[in-house]
């Protein structure tokens, strides 16, 4: 079994820096070929895990996002209607009996696999992402959990398809609404917080090389004050390293000698909404700025 | 890979593991046996001396909730090193203080009758079916209690009127659920055809697609979240309200109450506990803090805060049942207000004291609010509340 700083140093390889609780929660998922939930606010970084993930098996990465109306239909599997309807009429004048044609056009060549089907189909173990899994409704968790428990799908058709291979499989979701404990029974479980600074900064260094080092730490600490203030929306990461880059590209050195009103424009990248643009006030901005330099 | 541990030592850390699993679940965690079993599994494989590590594994394990996740860390230590065991304590001594000095002022006013509805809400549940409910909502609109239902809730005096009025606020509370989901409905002619169930259909008749299936999407209950003001001049109706949401909240799987008085509370699990005497524990405890005025709007920057995001989508009923009595500012109130009114479908305030003759809503509060509000109505009886559903209904 691999240790977790080892795990941390080969994650941190393909770029991404996790602490310690959450690559303890990768290496048991692994371990154990559970699914993992990852819950946390948006731009935490959870989506970004399995494509870690990914990157450090060489895996596939099979991503189901999951959207309000999200049906079997869409995730599991589709029969292939069109091509059912052709051969139906392809075969109108033949002879054959109404089982053979029946038990021809719900065959395997028909079957339209979705992502989780997909998923469980591989000869190489998959990692399958299923994001925002809040965002699909409640019944759709049903479906969900015959493949998260047994990696198995039942066709009605065709019977039940057994998995080939264990995806590693990695949920994820922002807690707009509570899922069930059925589903949350089936998956380990980790909360990924805001990283602090020395992992904001490690992200930032790893993921923008190029970006000068005093800038860097003071990007990270005007990042986390900000988050301290009363905002409807935190900005995540991903946030971060936009503004990152926008103030590369603004030609800025030192948030201390910055012109305020060019970095009051950036912060188009980290306020997403009306309220929170004007609560963050020129006047903030430069208290921030002055702090963090 | 770790070296295997030798039997006995095995047996010996299974037993604390399941030791400690009954620790968890003492502490509220939801821990099935399969789980219990993978943890043993995942300590007897690992080096014992690697605390780090296997704490890491079992939080992933055994939390299912943030709240577990940031809870776990002190219940390991408390179990594993025998250090939270002082402070364990002195926390259940400082929480049996509480409850006594809490529970004589508010909360026994309110929950006075807890013990027959507990077996009232048992009894319901029993009869189950939806027959059953339609017979019991019918009666219940119907007749005898014709009385009961007009009289403002303060006049109630006797016992067993009020213990009566009680059950009827719980009862239309269940029955309102069931009028809302007949809403129901399957759709003959739809926009979108069912392929599936369509090229099925065909193959009886050759394969010729002659009877289509069409399929819609049924609609859903609403969601409904409940803001129950408990402040001290609300004290005559709150007691008939509490109950009321018990009502709703018990049969309404998408239902979500708080309370409020200076602070904002979620019940809805304290609703929900089946055993009276445990609800009333809960309560109780929830009630911790509590005193003097109402501060609504504080209490509505709280809620969406912290639990909008989660608590509300486009489709919800957000109902407040206040005297808006605030000791708040009215911009406060009002700007809390439009925000709330962002985030959820329909906004209803029900005012028990607009059923008083001569009453005029025009404390600043509620002069502030009513034009944010999609529906203002008064709930001084249990009639008033029925006359709720259809608002419910129209979203």
């Amino acid at each position: 079994m691999e240790s977790i700083r080892s795990l941390i140093e080969r994650l941190a390889a393909v770029g991404y820096v996790a602490d310690p609780p959450l690559a303890a929660a990768i290496r048991l998922a692994r371990d154990l070929q559970r699914p993992l939930l990852l819950e946390g606010e948006a731009g935490v970084g959870k989506t970004e895990v399995a494509k870690a993930l990914a990157a450090l098996e060489s895996a596939r990465l099979i991503r189901l996002q999951c959207y309000e109306g999200l049906d079997a239909n869409a995730a599991l599997y589709e029969w292939n209607y069109q091509r059912q309807l052709l051969a139906i009429k392809a075969h109108e004048h033949d002879s054959a009996a109404a089982e053979e044609i029946e038990a021809q056009i719900f065959s395997e060549r028909y079957l339209l696999k979705r992502p989780l089907l997909e998923a469980i189909t591989q000869d190489e173990p998959p990692v399958l992402l299923i994001d925002e899994i809040d965002r699909a409704d409640e019944a759709f968790e049903a479906y969900l959990l015959e493949v998260l428990s047994d990696f198995q799908v039942t066709v009605p058709e065709l019977g039940t398809i057994a998995a080939r291979s264990r995806p590693v499989t990695v949920l994820t979701s922002n807690a707009t609404r509570e899922l069930s404990d059925a589903l949350r029974r089936r998956c380990l479980y980790a909360y990924v917080d805001f990283p602090d600074e020395a992992r904001e900064l490690a992200i930032l260094r790893r993921r923008m090389p190029d970006l000068g080092e005093a800038l860097a730490a003071q990007v990270v600490r005007f990042i986390q004050s900000l988050r301290r203030e009363e905002l409807e929306k935190v900005p995540g990461i991903a946030e971060t390293l936009d503004w990152a880059a926008a103030l590369v590209g603004l030609d800025v050195a030192d948030l201390g000698r910055a012109d305020p009103v060019a970095l009051q424009a950036s912060l188009v990248c980290l306020l997403k909404t009306e309220g929170d643009q004007k609560a963050v006030s020129l006047e903030v901005t430069s208290r921030l700025a002055g702090r963090a330099a | 890979m770790s070296e295997q541990l030798s039997p006995a030592v095995a047996e010996e850390a299974a037993r604390r593991m399941v030791g400690f699993v009954n620790h968890l679940r003492l502490n509220g965690f939801v821990v099935g046996l399969p789980e219990a079993e993978a943890a043993i599994r995942l300590v007897a494989s690992r080096d014992i001396a690697d605390v780090e590590g296997t704490r890491l594994g079992l939080r992933c394990l055994l939390a299912k909730h943030k709240e577990e996740w940031e809870g776990f860390d002190d219940l390991f230590e408390a179990f594993w090193h025998g250090r939270g065991r002082v402070r364990q304590r002195l926390e259940t001594a400082r929480s049996a203080r509480t409850q006594r000095s809490v529970r004589p002022i508010l909360w026994t006013r309110h929950l006075q009758g807890e013990g027959d509805t507990g077996e009232l809400t048992g009894r319901m549940e029993e009869g189950g079916g939806e027959g059953d409910a339609e017979a019991g909502e019918g009666r219940l609109i119907a007749s005898t209690q014709g009385s009961r239902l007009t009289k403002d809730l303060r006049h109630l005096a006797d016992r067993d009127e009020i213990a009566a009025a009680e059950r009827t606020a719980l009862r239309l509370g269940l029955a309102m659920r069931y009028r809302l989901s007949r809403r129901y409905r399957l759709h003959q002619v739809a926009s979108k055809i069912d392929l599936r169930r369509t090229l099925r259909r065909s193959l009886a008749k050759g394969g010729e697609p002659i009877d289509l299936a069409w399929r819609a999407r049924p609609e859903e209950p609403v969601r409904i979240v409940v803001l129950l003001d408990v402040s001290g001049s609300m004290e005559l109706y709150s007691r008939f309200f509490l109950q009321f949401v018990k009502g709703l909240v018990t049969t309404w799987i998408r239902a979500d109450a708080y309370l409020f008085h200076t602070r904002l509370l979620r019940i809805t699990d304290a609703l929900r506990e089946r055993d009276p005497l445990k609800a009333m524990g809960r309560l109780s405890l929830l009630a911790a803090g509590f005193g003097g005025g109402t501060k609504i709007g504080e209490c509505l920057a709280t809620f969406n805060r912290h639990h909008a995001k989660r608590a509300l989508n486009g489709r919800s009923v957000v109902l407040i049942l206040s005297d808006g009595y605030d000791t708040g500012t009215a911009e406060h109130l009002a700007g809390e207000l439009r925000r709330l009114k962002k985030r959820a479908g329909r906004l209803v305030w029900l005012n028990p004291l607009l059923g008083w003759r001569d009453y005029q809503p025009v404390t600043r509060a509620m002069a502030a609010a009513l034009p944010l509000l999609d529906h203002f109505a008064t709930a001084h009886s249990l009639e008033s509340l029925a006359a709720l559903e259809p608002q419910l209904a129209r979203l």
